[in-house]
């Protein structure tokens, strides 16, 4: 590749493909690129033993995924597996949590305050999440709330309303983190619902023993206008298995996980696949974004990968896949919710306390309407999701409640981030106060598909 | 039990019910009584009576504007969805019809609304049965309820009161007025009561009636009080000044009515987001909940955020109502309700207009009427703003002083 060819516009760095460099331009760009080699070196950021040691903030460097642990196989593939009930309910209207509901999100509150908080501005920064937190929230059970009893999980029914509570008291923690620690869940969860019986007796005892393994539920593609029910990602028959071929994005802990769950066109219909990360033709590749960058994003790079027949989870008529699609964007909801929560709690005594000509900000209705909207805006977007995942749980169709929620939680949870920063003016522009953060977190609503799941 | 936002069946009945009564008795006099503006819609008479017997016959809870008072009785620890959950579905249905019509609804006014929330009992007795229209705003103030200038004087066992009254709704066709006076302006909110005024009462005069943008159907009137003799057991409420309790009392009426207002909202611009899908889908936009809506035409993406913001202040207006049922304090969810349901109406039926073009704009749809009419339920009972400063106050924990 010649020098110039390098150097064309368009594409890369924002610059529209319409931009023309005239020769000056050449001579400032090659400059740059000289600049920015010589400070490479001189931080010594390529150190012999950083390449092998793989960092998500560093995007571009890629590597094979990690070896996974043997799932050894079991159970009959031809029967289906077990499957939670549905919710029961009187039919009263009620917004009261479960006692057992109630329990479950005081303890993730709990762990939301005293260990997410405090982790969530250097986790965002590293682009990680500290492993002692990600064990805790093994402790905790994150991975099998959302399984059956019978499945070694604890739920003694279909738990999407948990598992929003759940996603929400951990989100305002911090999203990034949160979406770290749920997205084994997210996979365990998948299993549960769709798995054959063969699926879960392979994969299900990972989950449900000591030392859950990551793993991460991928559907995002690297594409302007994505549309997640039509994947680029392609299965194709191949002996009695399938080729896997494609890329995804923005998958978390890619680089950790040991089992993957990908969503690939298969006959042009969405479907999902298991592919364990020890396959060949996988390679991940840091992938930072805007946001929720404590889950350690990658790309996922899939070459000819192979999987066996019975790699396919659940229907291959896109009834599965679309019911993920839903359940997922559910699940970030929750956290939007949870997110926005955090912001409304940190500007409320921020207005209180700052002072402008000579009184509170609070005291002006300027300021004060726009925390009033964020509580109106709030509250709309978290019955929106509760009804939503009430009918998931009671196995009613939720398409519509799912799709409306969604629409609440990416637009007005956008909305109330930015007012978060906004209302702490230029301190909202810094680190020192998380709004940024999450300003920078509920840009993801609306974008991220897949990941997380209820 | 776990969590739970659908409506529930038990209220199925009555809701079916109200929205057999909006689609085929409001719908076909819907633009009649719009044209006909101060006309006396006749056939509400008859509905009237047929609803009077539903809730005698006990086929129906709390149908209408009235019934949500909180009742002390039946304490037991179950959730309750009572009278304020079937008060707001129903009015919801009433107004899928018509919104001017059912604030037209005989024995239904805000005025019974306060009786049944803030009436003792032997009050409720005596009203029983009359249509109570509602008497606050007064030609210098608004939302400022404590600037009332109409005054209450006690004269043996008399009120006297003196003083004029605009936007009193079904002021004219009511059979009684709650008006709202002072005892005392000096001692400011404390000695703002209210007062149950015969219409008969010597010395009140409707002195004209508007001419309106929207809810046409509904008279809305202005009535002047001249040393006008009012029982003094018909002061709703305590009759004391109680300075430190402030304006609680009367406003109190508000945490009841302010759900039903949203739900009068809620009504409406599902009546216009109904009809729009359907235009829509003749024109061959049909709405895809599943595929992004950046991938589906600009019409269905507006389609997908109008009907997520009303859906958000649906489900607003069925938890305040929820709460009041529960008899958990409500007055933050309450102006919630009607902060979003309010501007939620206008935006839906507003954008409707807009998405149907011409058939949109022209009398020969409702379309048109329905813009019209939402605008006021983001005015009565509180505006917007109203509601905004209530919430964030509550949510900031400011007194009125603090944030003006």
């Amino acid at each position: 590749m010649s020098l110039i060819s390098n150097l064309k516009p368009g594409g890369r760095h924002g610059v529209p493909a319409s931009e023309s460099r005239d020769p000056i331009g050449y001579l400032v760009a090659g400059l740059n690129r000289l600049a920015q080699t010589d400070l490479l070196d001189r931080v010594r950021l390529r150190k012999p033993t950083e390449q092998v040691v793989f960092s998500v903030t560093r995007s571009g460097f890629k590597t094979i995924t990690r070896a996974s642990r043997t799932f050894a196989r079991s159970g009959e593939r031809d029967r289906p597996g077990v499957r939670p009930t549905p919710a029961r309910h009187s039919g009263t209207f009620d917004l009261t949590p479960s006692e057992d509901e109630q329990m479950l999100v005081d303890v993730v509150s709990e762990f939301a305050a005293e260990v997410v908080r405090p982790a969530a501005a250097h986790a965002d920064d590293r682009c990680s999440a500290p492993s002692d937190l990600i064990d805790s929230s093994l402790e905790i059970g994150l991975p099998i709330l959302g399984l059956p009893e019978e499945l070694g999980g604890v739920a003694e029914q279909r738990s999407a309303t948990a598992g929003v509570l759940v996603a929400e008291a951990l989100a305002h923690g911090d999203m990034g983190l949160a979406v770290a620690a749920l997205a084994p869940g997210s996979v365990a969860t998948a299993l549960g619902l769709w798995g054959t019986d063969a699926q879960q007796q392979t994969y299900l005892p990972a989950f449900t023993g000591d030392g859950a393994p990551a793993a991460t539920l991928a559907l995002n593609e690297p594409r302007v206008l994505f549309d997640v029910l039509a994947p680029a990602t392609t299965a194709t028959r191949s002996g009695d298995g399938y080729l896997l071929n494609g890329t995804k994005s923005l998958v978390a802990r890619g680089a950790d996980a040991e089992l993957f769950v990908v969503g690939a066109a298969l006959d042009g219909v969405p479907t999902l696949f298991l592919v364990e990360s020890s396959t060949e033709g996988l390679t991940v590749e840091g992938d930072p974004a805007m946001g929720v960058r404590a889950a350690s994003m990658t790309s996922l790079h899939l070459t000819d990968v192979r999987v066996p027949a019975d790699a396919v989870l659940g229907a291959t008529d896109g009834s599965t896949y679309t019911e993920c699609v839903r359940l997922s964007r559910l699940a970030w909801c929750a956290l939007a919710i949870g997110t926005a929560q955090a912001v409304l709690d940190y500007v409320t005594p921020y207005v209180k306390e700052r002072e402008a000509f000579g009184e509170p900000v609070a005291h002006r209705q300027s300021v004060a309407f726009m925390v009033a909207d964020i509580a109106i805006e709030l509250q709309a977007m978290r019955l929106l999701t509760y009804r939503a995942a009430a009918r998931a749980a009671a196995g009613k169709d939720f398409s519509r409640e799912v799709a409306l929620a969604r629409k609440a939680c990416a637009d007005k949870g956008m909305r109330i981030g930015l007012d978060g920063v906004q209302l702490l003016g230029g301190h909202g522009f810094v680190k020192e106060h998380p709004v940024e953060r999450w300003y920078r977190d509920l840009r993801a609503i609306g974008v991220m598909e897949g990941t997380v799941l209820v | 039990m776990p969590i739970n936002l659908e409506v529930p069946k038990k209220h199925r009945v009555l809701i079916d019910q109200a929205h057999q009564v909006a689609m085929n008795m409001l719908r076909p006099i819907s633009r009649k009584y719009d044209v006909a503006e101060h006309e006396y819609p006749k056939e509400l008479d008859m509905l009237a009576a047929m609803i009077d017997g539903l809730s005698e016959s006990g086929a129906s809870e709390g149908a209408g504007a009235a019934g949500v008072r909180r009742d002390a009785a039946t304490d037991d620890a179950s959730v309750k969805n009572g009278a304020n959950m079937a008060s707001v579905t129903s009015v919801a249905e009433m107004c899928w019809g018509d919104t001017g019509l059912l604030l037209s609804m005989p024995r239904q006014g805000l005025g019974n609304s306060a009786i049944a929330s803030v009436a003792s009992d032997e009050q409720q007795e005596r009203f029983k049965g009359k249509w109570a229209s509602m008497a606050i705003t007064e030609p210098h103030f608004g939302s400022d309820s404590a600037a009332i200038h109409t005054t209450a004087v006690l004269d043996g066992d008399d009120y006297v009161l003196n003083g004029e009254k605009i936007f009193v709704t079904s002021g004219e066709r009511s059979d009684c007025i709650v008006v709202w006076a002072t005892l005392d302006k000096s001692l400011g909110r404390a000695a703002i009561k209210s007062f149950v005024v015969e219409k008969d009462t010597p010395g009140v005069k409707v002195e004209r009636l508007e001419e309106k943008l929207g809810i046409r159907a509904s008279d809305t009137a202005v009535i002047t009080f001249t040393d006008a003799r009012v029982p003094k057991e018909n002061l709703l409420g305590d009759p004391e000044i109680n300075v430190g309790k402030g304006f609680a009392g009367a406003m109190a009426t508000f945490d009841n009515t302010r759900p039903l207002v949203a739900a009068m909202a809620v009504g409406c611009a599902r009546a216009a987001l109904d009809l729009t899908r359907e235009l829509l889908a003749d024109a061959g936009v049909e709405i895809d909940y599943d595929r992004p809506a950046m991938l589906q035409s600009a019409a269905a993406a507006r389609f997908l955020q109008l009907e997520s913001d009303w859906e958000g202040g649906r489900l607003l207006t069925l938890q305040a109502a929820w709460m009041a049922d529960n008899r958990k304090p409500n007055s933050l969810e309450a102006s919630m309700a009607k902060a979003k349901a309010g501007r939620v109406g206008s935006d839906v039926t507003l954008s409707c207009v807009e998405l149907c073009a011409s058939v949109g704009y022209s009398e020969n749809e409702l379309l048109e009427k329905w813009a019209r009419d939402s605008k006021i339920l983001d005015i009565f009972e509180g505006t917007q703003q109203i509601q905004q400063l209530i919430v964030a106050r509550r949510v900031l924990g400011l007194s009125s002083a603090e944030l003006k």
